[in-house]
């Protein structure tokens, strides 16, 4: 019962470890516009702010129950109630909501809840500074935010350089203004922010290593490493255990390891010699493999018996 | 319309759909391919395992008909029963599925007991590389050549895994091409193996592995797991199923597990990966230029491999005192054909020293070899995907 309980336990440990793994710690704001006149309009022909969110992971997401707002006044707020009643909170039960990998979805800052799962109760402001975060279920941790500059202009779009992603390097290159006027700067709602159509990795490769000579140098190491790792592992894990073996042997026969004699076992044996061993132990101990059920064939003389004669066959046509 | 003219209006439209009508001489030239690989695995008994299903496959996918009918019969037409047997191959879920297998029918005791052969199992690997340097040269995109190369690894699997995800309209050849040269390891090897080594070397007895206790064998495949998949996570789909199966099969508390998956469930897996391998060959898509370039890198990878195998050990023993010497023998055994290339290297072992039996030390390299591919594999995989 204890076996079955601790079983269950740890089953239960690595159930909820794999959910809390499916956060929405991937969900990022990824565009924005504040001033609509003349770009997409929403499900009911208006055109309206909007806050384009990307799932930045490789599996699908479920954003229900994330909460989105302009009010950077909720930070302040410690309870959890008081700061979800100031968001809006993107409703369960709707199938829209489950985010494919890689792929966006639209809010409308219209604030028009009603009009919808993707229709906030909040509104952006021209000309100010708008800053627009999302929190996970909890409310409590910040999932993304960012702040829109005021003099983002109508009708361009405050937007990351590449999709979901941060610049380490250079922040002050992670967004940028968006205005349509080169391919480069193309407001992109609902759609990849860098439009490719080709491989990256795969241009890199063709252009800096154009023998494939660097490619393999860099997998042979790789390989020869990964190897070398687990030879070496296993090097260190059978000298410990031919030393704890050593040292069982010497325990059972009373003595300790100093005073163990040397193994006397030759080089090698022969397959010749190893083979005449074995006919000599089975010779001298007459073993021979045995089935677990042996088969013994013979022949059996019994009583006439009808069951299976031919002549009652249902080959026989039968007779009225 | 008279009753004649709607009957000969009928027929007619099913005589544009016979394979006679669709027949055209690519479909005859695949059919031929098809019968010949039947006839290798019937009559010459040349992976009888894997031909059988692949050349029956390629007759299944290269019977005409008309495709634009709508019949949904087609391996690439969306919903068809082909096409949804086809996305274990697509996906590329069927190929770990078999190393789930090799894995649960996989000793790795040679190896744990001499450990030092793992790297004679990365070497072998080199003909990946080489291959892949030369299908460059050809002019082939690096996610293609990476795809093609892989046949190099000899391990038919991880060739179907690996062109799925870099270059699925190469897949079909890829993978007929490397399950053809992995039936012709017998023809390949000997020749390098002969020619890159001396009489002296050819019979160097090695001494005879130590015996390896249980526990080590249980530690083999938790380490080996953790340690591969840390260097190269892109390995996941492949090394995690090939050490999983060896823990199912070594731990000794799992035995009906382990022999559903060395046995039912690779035979399944093995039936469906190559009838649906087979049937992907279809004539448009197989008879191509690109196809011949494929084979013959292939061949190429197969021979850099097998020889890198065994150059490296002969390097190798210059480093290695007198006593601990390797047979070079067993460096073709790097590639992954198990247990075929170890059967080489003993069968050729056999023949200079009759009592020097090789089978047990190539076996190691062996299966490093399955190790070392599908650790390659990942490699490829994370700087090509």
């Amino acid at each position: 019962m204890k076996k079955k309980l601790s079983t269950l336990l740890l089953v239960m440990v690595a159930c909820c470890a794999s959910l809390s793994a499916q956060t929405r710690d991937f969900l990022r704001i990824n565009e924005i516009m504040v001033q609509n006149d003349n770009s997409v309009v929403d499900d009911y022909g208006c055109r309206s702010a909007w806050v384009e969110l990307f799932n930045s992971s490789f599996a699908p997401l479920e954003i229900s129950s994330v909460y989105i707002t302009n009010n950077k006044g909720v930070l302040d707020i410690k309870d959890a109630q008081a700061r979800k009643a100031m968001m809006y909170a993107v409703p369960l039960g709707d199938v829209n909501t489950e985010m494919p990998k890689r792929q966006h979805v639209i809010f409308w800052a219209d604030g028009q809840p009603t009009r919808g799962t993707f229709h906030t109760n909040f509104t952006l402001t021209p000309g100010e500074d708008n800053w627009i975060g999302i929190f996970d279920a909890s409310a409590m941790n910040v999932i993304d935010s960012i702040t829109v500059p005021a003099s983002l202009a109508a009708n361009t779009t405050y937007a990351r350089a590449i999709d979901g992603k941060d610049n380490d390097e250079n922040p002050a290159l992670t967004w940028q203004v968006r205005d349509n006027l080169t391919p480069a700067s193309y407001i992109t709602p609902s759609s990849n922010n860098i439009i490719t159509d080709s491989n990256s990795k795969v241009e890199t490769f063709k252009t800096q290593d154009e023998n494939g000579f660097a490619m393999t140098v860099m997998a042979m190491c790789i390989v020869f490493s990964a190897l070398l790792l687990l030879c070496i592992c296993f090097y260190i894990i059978s000298k410990i255990g031919e030393r704890v073996s050593k040292r069982n042997k010497a325990k059972s026969q009373g003595t300790n390891l100093g005073n163990m004699p040397r193994d006397e076992h030759p080089d090698h044996d022969s397959g010749e010699e190893i083979a005449a061993i074995v006919m000599a132990l089975h010779e001298h101990l007459d073993t021979h493999d045995r089935e677990n059920t042996v088969l013994t064939i013979n022949k059996v003389k019994r009583a006439y018996s009808p069951w299976s004669s031919k002549i009652y066959s249902m080959r026989e046509l039968p007779k009225r | 319309m008279s009753f004649g003219e709607f009957l000969l209006q009928n027929l007619q439209q099913f005589w544009h759909l016979t394979g006679f009508y669709n027949a055209t001489w690519q479909h005859f030239v695949m059919l031929a391919v098809g019968l010949f690989f039947i006839w290798l695995a019937i009559k010459k008994d040349f992976e009888p395992m894997l031909l059988v299903p692949i050349g029956f496959g390629i007759l299944i996918g290269n019977i005409p008909f008309n495709t634009e009918a709508g019949l949904e019969i087609g391996i690439y037409e969306e919903g068809s029963v082909l096409n949804i047997l086809y996305n274990g191959v697509s996906a590329g879920w069927y190929p770990p599925l078999i190393f789930l297998g090799i894995g649960a029918m996989t000793d790795f005791s040679a190896l744990i007991a001499n450990p030092k052969l793992m790297l004679i199992g990365a070497a072998a690997q080199f003909g990946i590389f080489g291959a892949y340097m030369v299908a460059l040269l050809l002019g082939f995109e690096p996610d293609q050549a990476g795809a093609i190369a892989i046949i190099g690894g000899a391990d038919g699997p991880t060739a179907i895994f690996l062109s799925s995800k870099l270059a699925p309209n190469l897949m079909g050849a890829i993978a007929v091409s490397a399950y053809s040269y992995m039936a012709l390891v017998p023809v390949i090897q000997p020749p390098l193996m002969r020619l890159f080594t001396t009489k002296k070397e050819r019979l160097i007895k090695m001494k005879p592995a130590r015996a390896v206790s249980q526990n080590e064998k249980i530690i083999f495949p938790i380490i080996g797991l953790l340690l591969t998949c840390f260097v190269v996570p892109s390995g996941i789909p492949l090394l995690g199923m090939l050490f999983f199966g060896n823990l199912l099969r070594e731990c000794g508390v799992t035995t009906r597990l382990a022999k559903t998956a060395s046995n039912a469930l690779t035979d399944i897996v093995t039936i469906l990966l190559g009838m649906t391998v087979g049937a992907s060959t279809q004539a448009s898509q197989f008879l191509t230029a690109e196809t011949i370039g494929i084979f013959a890198l292939g061949f190429m990878a197969f021979i850099i491999a097998s020889s890198s195998g065994v150059l490296f050990v002969k390097l190798f023993n210059l480093f290695l005192p007198k006593a601990k010497k390797i047979n070079p023998l067993i460096g073709n055994a790097g590639v992954s054909a198990v247990p075929m290339s170890a059967r080489i290297s003993n069968n050729l072992g056999l023949e200079y020293d009759p009592s020097n039996y090789l089978l047990m030390h190539a076996m190691g390299p062996n299966v490093s070899g399955v190790i070392g591919s599908a650790v390659a594999a990942g490699v490829l995989l994370g700087f090509l995907a």
